[in-house]
């Protein structure tokens, strides 16, 4: 019996692989204690993950702001916004007190910090000669964004039910969300025909999965469903490459949202209404909404978004305002509300203390350099 | 007596080195000779034989391996291609990187090469090589005057390859049905092809070849752990104790018989293996050939035959939002 000897080559090499080894173990798990909660009957595997540690760190993510103290509503037409100020288009029903309040808070909720200490805060959208004018082109945003928040607390209660919106949902005092969106076509040229798939896929939680799965079902309504209704062959077109790009959908969902595939489905048939919780249905509305959001207020921004392509000239933080392919306004999905939570800023129902939100007009604005909002409404 | 004690073991603690390489035996007439003399390396003896080659390489094994090289490399400079041929992100994405068979508007037609062309070139390159391989193991099987049943189990694993890349794209009538080339990429396919087609797991074959998948592993760890188990009585020496049962054969018998009733013998124990093995790709090949052809979705299927289970409610039921009137679609 001979001890083995290695070089030293070797046992570098071995070394080296430990550690490659010990690195991907390392990264790809998460510590435990990871804990189990049962959502569906025994025996189906529906349940959710959690571990106290994330728990914690969402928690800390999703601390609201302070609220304004409140202001009262208007007690005559003189008091109110749109005879205080000019130009006053979407905010005019709220009295004063409540405008300068909504203002405050707006300004806390979307421009940064940094701006905002150097006193900033209101020229980000307004040039401080004329608080009137539309010149800076943040306002006309701002104006389609305050129509865009009131649609959904309005029109979107199946979605967003009482809880309702506010700016904070989306920017947490970020002038850009942290998580949206542009469309990315693959148009390749040469050896490999365009397949919209195989590469790193970040919208897919880093799977090979299509990598844009928002523009075909949260821009356009291309059809979700390729599940077949009865099990003989023949009726159902679709084919596997198809499905795969519900599969990325549904994997931006699970991700976006911080929940397993079993929240909305019985993942012994995914298709199956009847066996699905009833997360499944706000989840639904939840689609359709972003792809109403994404036709009316969005994608009609996107040339005054692609003028300044990198925000407010004088300020010029964030990222860039609009897709590199086409120059496209960032739009969004699942993930720039939720942000990893299956109900945004933990269900804490922020608008209640905001009802400025509600009172704000949806006629169209005049000075809104906006194109006509797409059209887009079936499945 | 040491050298038998030590013999139970994980990695083979004796290194089995004769002399001199051994060649082999004579090659009738017809055959090549073989490559090269041969040579020995420690670690390979820690794992098995400490003998590398001569290797028989032979027209089937040459042809075999060019058309291989061909269709590895066809889908290597594919992937390359897909990436604008920049090195780095081959490098860094080539888990994710793909060669996707034809589109679907293509069906059964030769598509344009870069929408689906070069898979399916590269398809008939691989299969070629893989057939070449399986007349290869056969025919080697044959000059040396052994049975031929590793080819006939390697043939079992070619009927699930040709089922999924060939024959069941054909009875759908469109290459678009096979499989991609990648490493992830297949992986997804495999997972969006369960539920497209209403979850895999309540299609039966699909049942019957996890049942031979894992009762492979199991009668494997069965069958090491006897044979390692039983080395202090040479145990190992398995062929001789088919036909002269030996105190090792009765032991292992004993202790499976204590155990559960029933025991294998020295020799039926490897048709046990054999079969589950085979049978795993056999079954497998059968439900996915089923899968789109005879079955869109076996959950509803199953439901249909009784089989799929059900559950009491939780919730109150919910109704499909898309055909209430009047619902936002």
């Amino acid at each position: 019996m001979r001890p083995l000897k290695l070089s030293w080559t070797w046992q570098a090499l071995i070394a080296i692989a430990a550690l490659l080894v010990g690195y991907v173990l390392v990264t790809s798990f998460e510590r435990p204690p990871v804990s189990t909660a049962q959502i569906g009957y025994r025996g189906t595997a529906m349940q959710q993950l959690q571990n106290p540690r994330t728990v914690r760190q969402v928690a800390a993510r999703n601390v609201l702001p302070e609220a304004q103290p409140p202001a009262d509503p208007p007690t005559d037409d003189a008091d109110k916004a749109s005879a205080v100020y000019q130009n006053v288009q979407v905010l005019g029903e709220l009295s004063n007190a409540q405008f300068l309040r909504l203002m405050q808070a707006m300004t806390e909720w979307v421009v940064p910090a940094a701006i905002r200490e150097e006193g900033n805060g209101c020229n980000y959208c307004h040039n401080p000669e004329n608080l009137a004018s539309d010149e800076i082109y943040t306002k006309v945003v701002a104006r389609r964004m305050l129509q865009m928040t009131r649609t959904i607390n309005e029109d979107w209660t199946t979605h967003v039910a009482q809880t309702g919106v506010t700016c904070y949902t989306c920017h947490r005092g970020n002038a850009v969300p942290a998580n949206v969106w542009t469309t990315f076509t693959d148009n390749r040229s040469g050896l490999v025909g365009p397949t919209g798939q195989n590469r790193v896929a970040p919208a897919a939680n880093l799977s090979s999965l299509p990598y844009d799965p928002f523009t075909p079902f949260l821009l356009n309504d291309q059809d979700i469903r390729n599940l077949s209704t009865t099990w003989h062959p023949g009726s159902n077109p679709d084919n596997i490459r198809i499905s795969e790009w519900t599969y990325s959908l549904m994997v931006h969902m699970s991700q976006g949202l911080g929940v397993n595939c079993t929240f909305c489905h019985n993942s012994r048939a995914f298709g199956s209404w009847e066996q699905s919780p009833p997360q499944r249905l706000t989840a639904w509305h939840g689609i359709r909404m972003a792809r109403a959001v994404n036709n009316t207020y969005m994608q009609p921004l996107s040339q005054t978004f692609a003028a300044h392509p990198w925000g407010p000239e004088q300020y010029m933080n964030g990222p860039r305002r609009v897709g590199e392919l086409h120059a496209d306004a960032l739009k969004v999905n699942c993930a720039t509300c939720h942000q990893g939570v299956n109900k945004p800023l933990l269900g804490q129902p922020m608008l209640r203390d905001y009802p400025e939100l509600g009172m704000v007009n949806r006629a169209p604005p005049r000075t809104a350099a906006a194109e006509p909002a797409a059209q887009a409404s079936r499945n | 007596m040491s050298a038998v004690v030590v013999y139970q073991n994980i990695f083979t603690r004796i290194q089995v080195r004769p002399p001199e390489p051994y060649p082999g035996v004579p090659l009738p007439r017809g055959d090549a000779a073989r490559e090269g003399g041969g040579g020995f390396v420690h670690l390979f003896g820690r794992l098995g034989d400490a003998q590398v080659g001569p290797i028989y390489l032979g027209l089937l094994g040459v042809v075999s391996i060019f058309f291989g090289t061909l269709a590895f490399v066809i889908i290597g400079l594919n992937m390359l291609a897909s990436v604008q041929w920049d090195i780095i992100q081959f490098v860094r994405q080539l888990f994710w990187l793909a060669l996707e068979p034809p589109l679907a508007q293509h069906g059964l037609r030769f598509p344009p090469m870069r929408e689906g062309g070069w898979w399916l070139v590269t398809g008939f390159f691989l299969t070629i090589s893989i057939l070449l391989w399986w007349a290869r193991t056969y025919r080697r099987a044959i000059q040396l005057g052994l049975g031929t049943h590793v080819a006939w189990a390697f043939a079992a694993a070619i009927w699930l390859y040709l089922v999924l890349g060939f024959i069941r794209p054909i009875a759908m009538g469109s290459w678009s049905e096979a499989v991609p080339f990648g490493i992830f990429p297949h992986l997804d396919w495999t997972a969006a092809f369960s539920i497209r087609y209403g979850n895999l797991f309540y299609n039966p074959f699909h049942a019957l070849s996890i049942v031979f998948l894992y009762g492979s592993t199991l009668l494997f760890a069965m069958h090491g752990a006897t044979i390692l188990a039983l080395g202090r009585y040479g145990g190992e020496r398995e062929i001789e104790l088919i036909v002269d049962r030996g105190t090792a054969a009765e032991r292992g018998a004993l202790f499976w018989r204590w155990c559960m009733g029933f025991n294998a013998s020295f020799e039926s124990i490897h048709r046990w293996a054999w079969w589950f093995a085979v049978l795993c790709p056999l079954t497998g090949g059968i439900g996915i050939l089923l899968t789109g052809t005879v079955v869109d979705n076996w959950y509803l299927w199953a439901v249909e035959r009784g089989f799929a289970p059900e559950y009491p409610q939780l919730w109150a039921p919910v109704l499909d939002p898309a055909l209430v009137q009047g619902a936002p679609r």
